[in-house]
């Protein structure tokens, strides 16, 4: 399956912005951070979709996936 | 008593009387500083239903017991009075140094009263106060204001609060300047000032704030510290992005407001988003008084230097209006600063004003040959530059977005909330911050229950955007606390990494009491009431506790939260039963009596 992954903040340092990738059907989203070497701890949001989700949220064709670092402001 | 200077200056701008009075204690304990002792200040002396831009409105700088103190972000003061935008009760909120200066010249409040004949200012130097010709600088912009102002002082050292053009042809959208870039900045506080004739503040204070229990105090602040900087929030993101870094999380989301909330999303945020901001544009990161977490952008474009654009900003001159140029967004920012401008409503006029055109109520004729549809750059700057002199429909639109609207017979463009203007989120995505928007004391503002935190970002929790479930009792508690921190005297985002007990824990040692969070808390619950209570006098009535007829009536379009709608009448009786109001919304005599407001 095609996944589109989007990075924001400090999280783009020395990896990338926006990428296609391709994955097994189902993969974890947990394990999809484990591949970028994105440790859970630091992060603060996971949307797929648009829609908050967690680490053992199954991915499906097509998903748009965005990682955020804990970030605040207002 | 610790923390409080104990003296409150009383300036009769009719008489040019100044005045010093003790504070009372108990009265200072009752509402705690800032906003709430503002508010009672202004609940007891200005008739509710009076014209806010009369001599009969007063305007107040009110500092708090942490305000200029060793608390960490201990810097904030409040700017309290009736707003001439809303006519609520406006309590506008700023940073930098003025607020600890004042409070370091020795006082905890300025009252001003009345109205001065010609344009003066105010000068403070500890004990020395006096009322000085502003003739110099009337007609002046901000910075050029501010410098003429210091060098009049003698003192670099001095800091100054200042109005801009704006707030001197009484834009009702007018803010009040402090060092250039911090801004008192929302409810049109700057034009209640420009009424007064009242260019400026200018004060210089040698004094110091002491605290209670040096040594719980020391201990105190140690702690709160050390949380700022195990802190995601206040230790790597905020320093490294600013409040920027919310327009993608936002947009990410499907709640970034797109043409004047036409829509919730946009592709082309990242252009002009936090990341790319301290990319290409951020000169250094800037620190308030005592701020360990140092969130202020000092950013650069063709030479000139400010600061900001802050979140908000950005959102309300790029997705807002359609424009997608972050150096013309950068420029607006500039010129609402320098003009006296609250770049939330300024922005949001504008984009409201570009959908009255698309829509064909407002005709070309009416344009003098500049741009007003949505997307356009030089529509921005020029609008902008038009609202602060006043020129043409520039003029008109620096009433606001409600008056506008209204104006042409479609005030239902106006995407406000008791007439001001709403920040940067979609509320039909966020189901607690659209309660908390509709029911805000001074209309359409984020920062009275910033419900976006758990409701987006997690912190301290994770809650369902899209529930009402428990919602009510979430947005009461983030109201409450907030009017506390508003009244202490330190900033907000310190919330990011600390709760009531951290906050309870500081005003005891520094101000010497024994206080519970609950009492402290309860405080919040007395300083929310007060307010309901004045503006139920001036007359916003319970029907104005809303949300624009769009954000009601229709689901958001496209997007990630395509299809959400707001939940705001299923959740605002349960708000109205856990305030303890009646079912119409208005306080109950038990409730009162409770907050000892009876």
């Amino acid at each position: 399956m095609l996944l589109e992954i989007r990075l924001f903040a400090t999280f783009r340092h020395r990896r990338f912005k926006t990428k296609q990738m391709e994955l097994p059907v189902g993969f974890l989203l947990g394990n999809l951070l484990k591949k970028l070497d994105i440790s859970i701890k630091n992060v603060g949001i996971l949307l797929v979709n648009g829609k908050h989700s967690d680490k053992e949220t199954r991915l499906i064709d097509g998903d748009v996936v965005a990682i955020f670092p804990v970030v605040g402001g207002g | 008593m610790s923390g409080y200077s104990g003296t409150i200056l009383r300036v009769n701008l009719s008489t040019s009387e100044i005045k010093k009075e003790e504070l009372d204690s108990k009265l200072a304990l009752k509402y705690v500083g800032g906003r709430g002792l503002g508010t009672y200040f202004i609940a007891k002396e200005v008739d509710p239903k009076a014209d806010a831009l009369s001599g009969a409105n007063k305007l107040i700088f009110a500092t708090g017991p942490l305000t200029g103190s060793k608390a960490p972000t201990g810097g904030r003061y409040m700017v309290v009075t009736k707003s001439p935008l809303s006519g609520t009760i406006a309590s506008s909120n700023s940073g930098g140094f003025f607020g600890a200066e004042l409070k370091k010249a020795g006082y905890d409040l300025i009252i001003f009263e009345g109205k001065s004949e010609k344009p003066c200012y105010l000068s403070i130097k500890d004990d020395q106060v006096e009322l000085r010709d502003a003739s110099a600088c009337w007609g002046k912009k901000v910075s050029q204001a501010t410098d003429l102002l210091t060098e009049a002082s003698g003192d670099p050292k001095s800091r100054v609060a200042v109005i801009g053009p704006a707030g001197e042809k009484l834009s009702l959208i007018a803010s009040i300047m402090n060092e250039k870039y911090r801004a008192a900045g929302r409810s049109g506080v700057g034009a209640v000032m420009g009424s007064k004739n009242l260019k400026a503040v200018v004060v210089r204070g040698t004094g110091s704030v002491e605290s209670a229990d040096e040594e719980k105090t020391k201990t105190v602040i140690k702690d709160i510290l050390a949380k700022i900087k195990e802190n995601p929030v206040t230790s790597t993101g905020l320093p490294t992005y600013g409040t920027a870094v919310l327009v993608n999380v936002i947009n990410e989301t499907g709640i970034y407001p797109t043409k004047n909330f036409q829509e919730a999303y946009t592709p082309s945020a990242d252009q002009v988003s936090g990341e790319t901001l301290a990319e290409k544009y951020l000169v250094k990161k800037t620190a308030c008084f005592r701020c360990p977490i140092a969130c202020g952008r000092r950013c650069q474009i063709d030479g000139v230097e400010g600061e900001g654009p802050e979140y908000e900003t950005l959102w309300a001159y790029s997705a807002d209006c359609g424009v997608y140029d972050l150096p013309s967004v950068i420029k607006a920012n500039n010129l609402c600063n320098e003009y006296g401008l609250d770049t939330i409503s300024a922005g949001a006029t504008i984009a409201c004003a570009m959908e009255l055109v698309e829509k064909g109520h407002i005709k070309d004729d009416e344009l003098d040959g500049t741009p007003l549809e949505f997307g356009s750059s030089e529509a921005i700057i020029e609008w902008t530059r038009k609202m602060g002199e006043g020129e043409g429909l520039g003029a008109k639109m620096a009433q606001g977005s409600y008056r506008f609207a209204e104006s042409y017979g479609a005030a239902e463009l106006s995407m406000s909330v008791k007439k001001l203007e709403l920040p940067a989120y979609d509320p039909r995505g966020v189901q607690g911050y659209g309660l908390n928007c509709a029911t805000t004391n001074r209309g359409g503002c984020h920062v009275r229950g910033y419900l976006i935190s758990p409701e987006i970002l997690s912190l301290p929790e994770g809650i369902d955007r899209n529930s009402i479930e428990g919602k009510s009792a979430w947005v009461k508690a983030f109201q409450d606390l907030t009017g506390v921190i508003d009244s202490l005297g330190m900033c907000l985002f310190t919330s990011f990494a600390i709760g009531a007990d951290e906050y309870t824990s500081i005003f005891n040692a520094i101000v010497g009491q024994d206080w519970t969070t609950e009492k402290l808390m309860q405080a919040g619950d007395r300083i929310w009431n007060i307010e309901r209570q004045f503006n139920l006098a001036a007359g916003i009535d319970p029907d104005q506790d809303k949300l624009p007829k769009r954000i009601l009536e229709e689901a958001i379009p496209e997007g990630p939260s395509k299809g959400q709608a707001s939940k705001l009448g299923e959740i605002l009786g349960q708000y109205y039963a856990d305030r303890g109001w009646t079912e119409a919304g208005i306080p109950t005599p038990e409730k009162l009596a409770e907050l000892e407001l009876a």
